[in-house]
């Protein structure tokens, strides 16, 4: 009994550190971001309490639903891209042959480089007189003058960005469906090809419901990146024109940075925050209903 | 389709993938060695006509100098990796092998970070290092980076701690070795493994952070390599931005990350997978 409780406490020891770290620097500026919320913080004069003001002031702000609108437009564009295209990827690498488990090295490379250099390397290639994809672009006859990819219309920001995304993390989902891939019983991918099934319908009908859950996963990881998009709108667009390419984490930092709104910004990290959880929340019950 | 065709068929899209994959970073590359007029002609060349490391002698002294920039990145990087791992092997080891109290929800409370985006803790931690003297401080930027990092690595560590077989352990208690005897006798070499995982990945994510350095360093001579070339992006030196010393500054910052891929490529994907069944 008296070596069990000296087990114990050694036990509590070894978390204390980790746990005493995750209070100072997590939970408790959590509680703070609360405590900032209600306030009118702005580092200039003593903050002053303001209830529920900033609340308010976020439910009418057209710009901050704007930029919201404008994340949830980038998410639901590019999600399916990354997904899909990461699937076809890993189908055809996933046998380990030479040269396929080169391919795969070489598409995972952008996964480990930053994200923010990765957005001014784009940023340079999308330059309209500077940048090769003009030049390229014209050179094989397909424009005639150089397009201005980035911070002059929403939209063509927009798929420029897709693009550098897409390059820069399709490696991820690709190296994970693999993975799963790889871990289907070879038996069942026996039967389904005695059963006469073509390649795609065995990866349709057997490979792909068998993954689902990585599939979902994934997914998820992927969407919850995406909402929280920041690096490579403020690197590339800067969120022009007139901030119609802001992100909501975008207009955070704007009004809690260079703006010096505190109070309000941390209002509006909440409101993402929450949103982002109650939709975590949501996908993993649906997830987990389905796998059963 | 002939099974010969097929194969041919998967080489040609293999090449092609990989040369959209490579040409980016191969073109950034280029522009980096381009003597400083060809940088900025107008159509740009694809190829250099001459070369030169001039972009990368103007980035040495640009502002406070490349090797200020470097050793900001290097030292938040390495003081993220020491506070990461020491932090979870010692509550990995406890979290696996001892019985402590409470053991559950202490998890749940060290994983939160997983479901708090750091974005929104941005602003008090801002306002906490303030007091504590500890912004602009690389020590500060570091713990940022170090609660980012901490789930994740803490599950690989507990993971592994739990995979070391039972009867190690306790042939060294027999012997009489104390539990911190134990750690350092029978775990440590066991776990190297997830070690190796943990440092590479803190490595990477604090050397790439953007974000959390943006708000972090206000003071010029503590930015960080991502930050000093986002500014670089936007600096006019004669009527634009340069654009080789940029693609100078992109290529220094890309290839620690790629070397360290290409050699410990296997921990990558062991550390993903085990990351990702969370």
């Amino acid at each position: 009994m008296r070596a069990r409780t000296k087990r114990k406490l050694a036990g509590a020891a070894y978390v204390a550190p980790a746990f005493l770290f995750v209070l100072a620097f997590t939970v408790y500026p959590f509680m703070r971001t609360f405590r900032i919320s209600l306030t009118d913080e702005s580092l200039l004069v003593p903050a002053e309490y303001v209830g529920l003001d900033n609340f308010r002031d976020a439910l009418d702000d057209d710009q901050f639903w704007g930029a919201f609108r404008f994340t949830l437009k980038y998410t639901v564009l590019l999600t399916p891209i990354l997904m899909i295209g990461g699937y076809l990827l890993a189908l055809l690498l996933a046998t380990n042959t030479g040269v396929r488990r080169f391919t795969r090295a070489v598409v995972f490379i952008p996964v480990v480089i930053g994200l923010g250099v990765s957005s001014l390397l784009w940023y340079w290639l999308f330059s309209p007189r500077f940048g090769l994809i003009n030049a390229a672009l014209q050179d094989l006859g397909i424009i005639d003058e150089p397009i201005l990819w980035l911070g002059v219309n929403p939209n063509t920001s927009l798929w420029a960005i897709i693009v550098s995304i897409t390059w820069k993390v399709i490696g991820f989902g690709m190296i994970l469906f693999v993975a799963a891939i790889q871990a289907v019983p070879k038996e069942v991918n026996e039967a389904a090809l005695v059963d006469g099934a073509s390649a795609w319908q065995r990866a349709v009908r057997v490979t792909l419901p068998l993954t689902m859950r990585t599939v979902l996963l994934v997914t998820l990881i992927s969407v919850i990146g995406s909402l929280l998009a920041f690096d490579q709108f403020f690197l590339m667009t800067a969120g022009q024109p007139l901030n119609q390419t802001a992100t909501s984490v975008f207009y955070i930092y704007l009004n809690t940075f260079p703006f010096l709104k505190l109070g309000y910004g941390a209002a509006l990290s909440l409101m993402l925050a929450a949103f982002i959880l109650i939709f975590t929340v949501t996908q993993m019950v649906l997830s987990r209903r389905s796998a059963r | 389709m002939t099974p010969r065709r097929g194969r041919y068929l998967v080489g040609a899209v293999c090449v092609m993938l990989c040369t959209v994959m490579l040409l980016p970073l191969l073109a950034s590359v280029l522009q980096s060695v381009k003597p400083t007029e060809e940088a900025a002609e107008v159509p740009p060349t694809y190829v250099p006509h001459g070369f030169s490391l001039d972009a990368y002698r103007r980035l040495w002294n640009y502002q406070d100098g490349l090797p200020t920039y470097v050793m900001n990145s290097l030292g938040t990087a390495g003081l993220t990796v020491l506070f990461t791992l020491v932090l979870t092997v010692l509550a990995g080891y406890g979290l696996a092998r001892f019985p402590v109290p409470f053991k559950e929800p202490v998890f749940v409370v060290l994983l939160l970070a997983l479901i708090i985006p750091y974005q929104a803790l941005l602003t008090p931690l801002f306002l906490m290092f303030s007091d504590l003297g500890l912004a602009n401080s690389l020590v500060g930027l570091a713990i940022v980076h170090t609660a980012i990092q901490l789930p994740f690595s803490l599950y690989v560590m507990r993971n592994s701690f739990e995979a070391v077989p039972r009867e190690l352990e306790e042939a060294a208690m027999i012997d009489g070795a104390g539990s911190l005897q134990i750690l350092r006798r029978i775990f440590l070499p066991a776990v190297v493994p997830a070690i190796i995982t943990v440092v590479l990945f803190a490595f990477i994510m604090s050397w790439n952070e953007f974000l959390g350095a943006l708000v972090m360093m206000t003071d010029g001579s503590k930015f960080t390599l991502p930050v000093i070339l986002a500014q670089a992006r936007t600096a006019t030196s004669l009527g634009g931005t340069d654009w080789s010393m940029l693609q100078a500054g992109i290529t220094i910052s890309i290839v620690p990350c790629v070397v360290v891929y290409l050699l410990l490529q296997r921990y990558f994907v062991s550390g993903l997978l085990t990351g990702a069944v969370k």
